[in-house]
């Protein structure tokens, strides 16, 4: 039954996994803003149903209904494709991510990733940069002044904290010896390399925080400066899409942390039962997601130039520093 | 090596601001629920106008109309009656027959209190004064008369 594992097996967990993820981005978005509210002294939305549990649902019904427009001095094709190329690769990340161990489903075993991929590190990178072209398309073609600086703003950010992030990445590919992700969450490290890697995570998630775009780093969309950067002529579903991408990605980058730093699905008892894999991993998605919040809830916006000197400067060399000791490391020990 | 201070610093801020933040986030809302929970109030509050009673259920208006000469914006308006010796409606000579308040007009100034000999008219604390049509707000007598029950708590002055 080869067709099965081939096509079936793939494409039901492709589809739970989108409609999870959807699903998922619509409650990050009531998450954030009670969380965030939270922490001004607010209770952030209460109104709609038990605990504002209803306002994700509001929000996609108004969202949907709205007029679709397109403004006449837009290139059109382009304009649509924009949030399209921006979305596909914020869901394609996940095919990579480990959510568990292999269960046992009707009489198969199934392991929880849609693919294990041996490059798995590499299709992440590549698949987050192309993210890039969602949003520099869509500032192009709405033709545009603020769309078109909040989109070069965005893709000069990208540029150059990806370097720092591919560097981190390099070095923990060197303790681990392997690109894939699943092999990563599953082989087990000598404690020094654990330390040693947990000693990359505020590095790390600095870059993060600018490859998606969040506050302190959210220069693509300066409201004070750029109205709303690339979004500024988007509306409807085209819009709401952005932002799903937008949230995606934090999603898949939290997601992606959580594997390389803090062992994926991993936890007690999952040794007996596999099925809290997805719920650990969950758990600790929503805690990176509550540090993404807390992040923006205490720091201020970093200016453009302050942004390019920190990776520059700083970020940069300190990365190379960290790669060339593990390097050091990984051949001695 | 100032470089290395200047990181260290920045991290220390970094820090406190994070310290600064989860602070708020584990000290209770300061949002009133407003519909469901009430809004406190100072003493002294000045919402809309009542007409006040004795407590034999005589009305304290006598309808000297000193309000409506001292109303700023000219919001009140006072007929006067006099009073039937068999059933007083106010223990004075006069009462009165028409007594219309204006909200549109009014500015909550609390002349009108000031003004009153008998205290009567004064400015309570009921405040939600929204209606559908404009002649709502255009406030009889019987609407003054009627106890208000406000949506608010009276805090310490």
């Amino acid at each position: 039954m080869d067709w099965i594992n081939l096509i079936i097996v793939p494409g039901v967990k492709a589809l739970v996994l989108v409609v999870v993820l959807l699903t998922g981005f619509a409650y990050l978005t009531l998450f954030e803003r009670k969380v965030l509210g939270r922490f001004q002294l607010r209770y952030g939305p209460n109104r709609a149903w038990r605990f504002g549990l209803g306002h994700p649902i509001a929000d996609a019904l108004k969202m949907v209904f709205k007029e679709e427009i397109i403004p006449g001095h837009v290139d059109k094709i382009i304009y649509v494709l924009g949030p399209v190329l921006a979305i596909v690769p914020a869901l394609a990340i996940f095919a990579v991510v480990p959510i568990g161990p292999a269960i046992n489903l009707f009489g198969y075993q199934v392991p929880l990733v849609l693919a294990d991929v041996n490059v798995g590190l590499l299709y992440v990178l590549a698949i987050a940069s192309l993210g890039t072209y969602g949003v520099i398309l869509g500032g192009w073609a709405s033709n545009n002044k603020y769309s078109l600086l909040g989109a070069l703003r965005s893709s000069s950010q990208m540029l150059a904290y990806e370097l720092p992030m591919g560097i981190l990445l390099i070095s923990i590919l060197l303790m681990t010896g392997t690109l894939s992700l699943v092999r990563i969450v599953e082989q087990p490290l000598p404690w020094y390399f654990r330390v040693w890697i947990i000693a990359a995570f505020p590095l790390f998630f600095t870059t993060v925080l600018a490859e998606t775009g969040r506050s302190p780093f959210d220069l693509p969309e300066t409201e004070n400066e750029l109205v709303a950067g690339y979004q500024t002529e988007y509306g409807g579903i085209k819009f709401a899409l952005y932002y799903m991408a937008e949230y995606l990605h934090m999603i898949a980058a939290s997601a992606i942390v959580v594997t390389l730093f803090f062992g994926g699905w991993h936890g007690p008892f999952v040794d007996q039962l596999p099925i809290l894999g997805p719920v650990y991993l969950a758990l600790k998605i929503v805690c990176m997601i509550f540090l993404f919040v807390w992040v923006r809830a205490s720091l201020p916006r970093v200016r453009y130039d302050q942004l390019l000197k920190f990776c520059w400067t700083f970020l940069f060399p300190v990365s190379l520093i960290y790669l060339a000791i593990t390097a050091v490391a990984v051949v001695l020990l | 090596m100032s470089r290395v201070g200047g990181v260290l610093r920045g991290i220390d801020w970094i820090a406190r601001s994070f310290i600064v933040t989860l602070k708020a986030f584990v000290t209770p809302p300061v949002t009133v629920q407003y519909p469901e929970q009430p809004i406190a109030v100072y003493p002294r509050f000045r919402a809309r106008h009542e007409l006040r009673r004795y407590e034999n259920g005589l009305e304290r208006c006598i309808g000297c109309c000193l309000c409506e000469a001292a109303c700023p914006t000219g919001a009140i308006h006072v007929e006067a009656a006099e009073n039937d010796p068999e059933r007083p409606v106010s223990p004075g000579e006069r009462y009165a027959s028409v007594y219309e308040v204006n909200l549109m007009r009014c500015v909550f100034c609390g002349d009108c209190e000031t003004a009153c000999p008998v205290e009567a008219v004064v400015l309570g604390h009921e405040f939600e004064l929204a209606v559908y049509h404009r002649d709502g707000f255009l406030l009889t007598k019987e609407e003054l008369l009627k106890p208000t029950h406000p949506n608010v708590i009276v805090r310490a002055e």
